[in-house]
């Protein structure tokens, strides 16, 4: 690990100061961080632990939401009782990810601004435009097994890894962001960037800004299902993921509220999906031109091809079971 | 604001080096060898240790980060002497091989015992609200986080089910 200044933040507004510069990141459970520290592929001159900033409380919103601080932890957010009994999706995708360990430790901000898991990323004698740009893409043409197969560019091809943001998509949550300007929001469908030609850059956030808590929606019910396709049974990144919102009125879907992880650089939310489910019975020929919508732009890498039949599977389960669930 | 780190009861200085991790610092700086480096990046569990009743990986956290905080290690569980219900039956069950693992599966398995009791559920947990059935699928994926590279999870898992059916841990 490279040498650097550690200083513990006094208040926000000195944090977005500290962290304003090229060279200086904020540090909360440290579980990505500190790994990709001792990788050298993160080199920070400073780390501003934003650990006693005190955002961590989960506090129920005016319009009978919920506000999940930043600081909360993946496993006081899926423990909570309003999340276990409201948002389930939310509850099942975050035990789907990781260990209890990394979970207890892991923060609902730092879990959304985690780095791709992409082999050539994270081993710096390895061509890698996000972590080096100009220096060029080694997973084209390479070890793609776990990228994107949505959202792809000639630059990069990485996936944005985690679970938990997949469900904050579905359900619609909104990121709270502080900064030297002031405080703004934004939609978690919106705070994840595709690659394009800056894949260095993977959200919205700007130098000095801090997500301070993410805004649950009043709670929607419906079956809510969060299914995770991965190489084992417990403790793997996900192949393909699928969080899902459904209801069914009058035996026709009412709620088709479907994100979709391990395909791309953020989560992936499509609505035209949502469209062509709306207001049809479920059936396997409507299941399958959602699919065919999803995927129409989906592109293999050799290794990765598995997924564009692997995601029309799953979503297929998915929506079964949910119909299975809900009539 | 104390400038210490409290480990199985005692305050130590924190390090001059914010880049020391929590690992480092049980092992090296207070020579508090119990806990175990395997992989020292989140993947092995080896380094699992109780802060503040809660178990984590000791090697993704600076000891910077946790001035006063109390840390419980291996060696703050039990003694040869009185082992923990969780130690004597990892011995009883014969829940390891080379050992290496072993220090981070005893913590591990005592936080998780302590989990359960309090409701949190799992992957594995059928519903998210009701009550958990410590079974042998539940320790599995509550566990998964602790690698062992001989395999002994048989017993490693019996072990744990001893003691979750006795209710103590
Ligand atoms: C072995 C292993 C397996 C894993 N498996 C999974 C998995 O299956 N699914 C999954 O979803 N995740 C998985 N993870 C990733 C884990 O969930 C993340 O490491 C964790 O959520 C990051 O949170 P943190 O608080 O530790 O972030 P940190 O490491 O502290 O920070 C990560 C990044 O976020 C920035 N940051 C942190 N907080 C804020 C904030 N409030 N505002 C702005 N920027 C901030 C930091 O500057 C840093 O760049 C795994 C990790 C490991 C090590
Ligand atoms: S896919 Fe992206 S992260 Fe991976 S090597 Fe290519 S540029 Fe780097
Ligand atoms: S040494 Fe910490 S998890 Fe392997
Ligand atoms: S006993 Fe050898 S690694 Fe578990």
């Amino acid at each position: 690990m490279r040498p650097f200044q550690y200083i513990r933040a006094p208040s926000l507004s000195e944090t977005s100061k500290l962290t304003a510069g090229e060279d200086a990141l904020a540090i909360a459970g440290g579980t990505n961080l500190l790994d990709l520290m001792k990788l050298q592929v993160e080199t920070p001159a400073l780390l501003a632990d934003i650990n006693r900033l005190g955002f961590s409380e989960i506090e129920d919103t005016d319009d009978g939401g919920l506000r999940l601080g930043a600081l909360a932890t993946n496993t006081e957010t899926a423990v909570h009782p309003r999340v276990r009994a409201d948002y389930p999706v939310l509850a099942r995708a975050i035990l789907a990810g990781a260990t209890q360990q990394l979970r207890n430790k892991a923060t609902n901000g730092g879990n959304l601004c985690q780095r791709t898991r992409c082999f050539y990323f994270t081993n710096i004698d390895q061509p890698c435009n996000k972590r080096e740009p100009g220096s060029g893409c080694g997973a084209i043409d390479g070890i793609a097994k776990l990228h994107a197969v949505l959202g792809t560019s000639d630059q990069c091809i990485a996936t944005y890894p985690g679970d938990m943001a997949v469900a904050l998509s579905a359900l619609g949550a909104v990121v709270q962001i502080s900064g030297d300007k002031g405080e703004r929001s934004v939609p978690v469908r919106d705070f994840h960037l595709l690659p394009g030609d800056t894949p260095w850059i993977e959200n919205v956030l700007e130098a000095g800004e801090i997500i301070t808590g993410i805004i649950l929606p009043a709670p929607v019910g419906g079956t809510q299902i969060y299914r995770k396709v991965r190489e084992r049974s417990s403790y793997a990144f996900a192949l393909v993921s699928v969080a899902a919102i459904i209801e069914l009125t009058d035996g026709k879907f009412s709620r088709a509220d479907l994100a979709f992880g391990g395909l791309a650089h953020k989560p992936w939310h499509d609505p035209r999906v949502e469209e062509v489910l709306l207001g049809q019975h479920p059936s396997d020929a409507l299941i399958d031109k959602a699919a065919d919508i999803l995927l129409e732009d989906a592109r293999g890498y050799g290794e990765n091809d598995f997924k564009i039949p692997l995601t029309r599977r799953t979503l297929r389960a998915v929506l079964t079971q949910a119909t299975e669930d809900a009539a | 604001m104390s400038d210490t780190i409290t480990v199985n009861g005692t305050a130590n200085p924190l390090p001059d080096d914010p880049r020391v991790s929590l690992l480092d610092f049980l092992r090296h700086d207070i020579g508090l060898t119990g806990t175990k480096k395997g992989c020292d990046h989140g993947q092995c569990g080896a380094c699992t240790v109780i802060v503040n009743g809660i178990r984590i990986n000791s090697c993704l956290t600076l000891a910077a980060m946790h001035e006063g905080d109390s840390v419980t290690t291996i060696e703050g569980l039990g003694t040869p002497d009185e082992p923990s219900a969780l130690q004597r039956a990892f011995l009883e069950h014969d829940g390891f091989q080379c050992g290496y693992c072993t220090p981070g599966q005893i913590c591990s398995a005592t936080a998780m015992l302590e989990e359960i009791a309090a409701g949190w559920p799992s992957d594995a947990s059928e519903s998210l609200e009701g009550h958990i059935v410590t079974s042998r699928e539940e320790i599995r994926e509550r566990m998964s986080g602790n690698i062992c590279r001989c395999g002994a999870y048989a017993n490693i898992v019996a072990a744990i089910e001893e003691v979750a059916a006795g209710g103590q841990s």
